[in-house]
């Protein structure tokens, strides 16, 4: 599971940071959203991977990281994802008010053709 | 004794309002946005004296906060930390906002910067577009925030609305040129943020804790097997740092964002900037200060920041790049200085954080009023906005009105108008400022840096480096600035006088003043940096008081728990 889990990671990584360099805004924007699943993912597995357990208390069960799963970087992820989405979506805005502005989506706002 | 009667009193009511008092300069602003969002954009009046009171309140309370950190009577004597359990849970386990003698240095300097800065908006800037004092509030809170909390996760979330309020204000009034600096704002920081949450996410796998204090202490225990993914983790949130920063190479959309934004604003980004390098210091000093971990990348990015600044500086004619790349030339000699880890070095470059900014953002404001009068009512002249080379502005033919040879009957004797004379002589103070000279307060942060890299015990090759490109890059910026004064000021094609208001004028004077309060009183604020550095290299007595912080109420120790 931790390889499957580490070569998803790996993968969005490359995918995203491979689009953030590429010319064109809504590229930009799918390398910034791949980017961001990505450091979710991440941010998900610094709470150690761990199946068939939730991050709840359980009466007359140990309260320990042995028994639960890690509630912490579940609460991060959430925090991060609410605060990503809404850049992406801020984002989205000044690359449609560049779009109008410029005529076209370069990132510079005029192609060198 | 009645002198100090008032002082006392004012000492009690402090300590009475502590440690609630750390929470205010957040709320505050906080608050005021939120009120102003209810206001309709026809309101504008309202909503000008609701920014320009909530900068004064902010101010007078970042200053209470200061007082309270510093005097004797107060806390726990002078350097006292102030700790605040938002949700009343003990650190590690809740947020804290902690305020000691650098955090509220820095929320003053965000108060006077604000006060100034929400005043000069309302001549004219913040009718550009919409929203521009609520942004503004918001902006700040997220600068105060960030400044005052002690957890890593929260310093995220603070950085994020100090972001979001930033992309907003960027983009204030619109345009071409702004949208287009403002997606590559974004777009950067954005990334910078990914690598943010990375590098703090690892913290937290690595040690567990995301409390600042409670990683100081754990980092320092780590097994010899784990720091190196601690150091990594510290590695990626340097990188997300000297992003925000503007440290080379990382700063290429620094110079046209804060160039294309509105002269307000720019002044407010000019403490962005600083929120990157006080994050450094802090986290560095808490970290990794025990093995000096990552101490030469930070001398040799500050140090190739200051080089590439200076470059940047001496090639451009446009005043608002002057402003940007000044503004790059302060965050790498801080750098620099902060990597070079002496306490006297700290103490100098703390002095010379508060002046810099101090003249930036006076800089800033000062341009919007000479371009104006320069372009007759443009912020932006038409040759400017063309890709024309250097030097070969069109200002530069030579002109047959003016006469500047032994002929100059005309000259004598003519009255220097009132705003000719303030706009001349504020832009040779900020010049004097920035550039390190004497007998400003740039000058004695300066010489404060330099002879403490000349006091220490062997000054190693990069003091030596620091040296010369400090000193370097003050006469470039002297070039520089005295080549765009005689541009401005000299070879003045019209004769029309300036129309400046007052609410435009006194904040250039106020925070000029507030310069010139710190070179006369150089002595104790000298001696505040160097306390503010001995603090830092004491990380011991920070984790103390973050750890042992009492909840309020106290917890009823019979309150049971259920099994």
């Amino acid at each position: 599971m931790q390889a499957v889990l580490a070569i998803a990671i790996g993968v969005l990584t490359g995918s995203g940071v491979y689009l953030l360099l590429r010319p064109r805004t809504f590229q930009v924007i799918m390398g910034l959203t791949l980017l961001s699943y990505a450091v979710n993912l991440f941010i998900f597995s610094m709470g150690r991977l761990k199946v068939d357990s939730e991050p709840i208390l359980i009466p007359a069960i140990n309260a320990s990281l042995a028994n639960t799963a890690d509630p912490m970087p579940q609460a991060l992820v959430l925090t991060a994802i609410v605060i990503g989405f809404a850049m992406t979506a801020l984002f989205l805005v000044i690359m449609l008010a560049s779009r109008g502005l410029h005529g076209n989506d370069h990132v510079d706002g005029e192609d060198e053709a | 004794m009645t002198s100090s009667q008032p002082w006392a009193l004012l000492d009690r009511l402090l300590e009475a309002t502590m440690p609630h008092l750390i929470a205010a300069p957040i709320l505050l602003p906080l608050l005021t946005a939120a009120l102003m969002l209810m206001l309709e954009e026809r309101h504008r009046r309202i909503k000008s004296v609701l920014s320009v009171a909530s900068g004064l309140a902010g101010l007078l309370v970042a200053l209470a906060l200061l007082r309270w950190v510093n005097a004797p009577e107060t806390g726990t004597g002078p350097g006292s930390i102030g700790v605040y359990l938002p949700g009343n849970w003990k650190a590690p386990f809740g947020i804290v906002l902690v305020a000691d003698r650098l955090s509220s240095m820095m929320v003053a300097l965000t108060g006077v910067i604000a006060f100034a800065t929400s005043i000069y908006s309302t001549s004219r800037w913040d009718r550009a577009g919409v929203h521009f004092h609520p942004l503004l509030q918001l902006q700040l809170m997220g600068l105060n925030g960030a400044f005052l909390t002690g957890d890593l996760f929260n310093l995220f979330v603070f950085f994020e609305v100090m972001l979001a309020a930033s992309y907003g204000l960027l983009l204030h009034g619109s345009g071409k040129h702004r949208v287009r600096a403002g997606l590559h704002y974004v777009a950067i920081n954005l990334a910078a943020s990914a690598l943010f949450l990375v590098g703090a996410a690892l913290m937290y796998g690595v040690t567990g804790t995301l409390n600042m204090a409670d990683l100081s202490a754990r980092i320092a225990e780590l097994p010899a097997g784990d720091r190196g993914l601690a150091h990594a983790a510290g590695a990626i949130l340097a990188v997300a740092f000297f992003a925000k920063a503007g440290a080379w190479p990382l700063n290429f959309w620094l110079v046209p964002a804060y160039s294309a934004a509105v002269s307000p604003v720019g002044a407010v980004f000019t403490l962005l900037t600083k929120l990157g390098v006080y994050t450094v210091l802090r986290l560095w000093s808490l970290f990794f200060a025990f093995d000096g971990f990552g101490q030469h990348t930070i001398v040799a990015v500050g140090l190739a920041t200051l080089f590439v600044a200076a470059l940047g500086l001496i090639g451009t004619q446009r005043l608002s790049n002057l402003a940007g790349f000044s503004v790059v030339i302060s965050a790498g000699t801080l750098l620099a200085a902060i990597g070079l880890g002496q306490p006297g070095i700290w103490a100098g470059a703390l002095y010379y954080m508060l002046s810099s900014t101090l003249a930036a953002a006076a800089f800033f404001l000062l341009i919007d009023m000479l371009e104006r009068w320069r372009n007759a009512g443009a912020s932006i002249a038409g040759y400017e906005s063309g890709d024309a080379a250097p030097f070969l502005a069109e200002d530069l033919r030579p002109m047959d009105d003016v006469n500047l040879d032994d002929d100059a009957q005309a000259l004598y004797g003519r009255a220097i108008p009132a705003g000719v004379a303030f706009l001349g002589l504020a832009f040779l103070a900020t010049a004097v400022l920035l550039a390190g000279l004497p007998p400003l307060s740039g000058f004695i942060g300066k010489f404060a840096m330099l002879s403490a890299v000349l006091a220490m015990p062997a000054v190693a090759p990069a003091g030596w480096i620091f040296l010369a490109l400090m000193l370097v890059s003050g006469f470039f910026m002297l070039v520089a600035f005295s080549r765009a004064g005689i541009r401005h000021f000299w070879t003045a094609p019209q004769v029309t006088p300036p129309a400046l208001r007052a609410v435009e004028v006194l904040p250039v004077l106020l925070l000029l003043g507030a310069s010139l309060a710190l070179t006369a009183g150089a002595g104790p604020a000298i001696d505040h940096a160097g306390a503010t550095a001995r603090d830092l290299r004491a990380p011991a007595v920070y984790r103390n008081a973050v750890m042992h912080a009492k909840q309020r109420p106290a917890l009823n120790s019979d309150i049971k728990v259920k099994p």
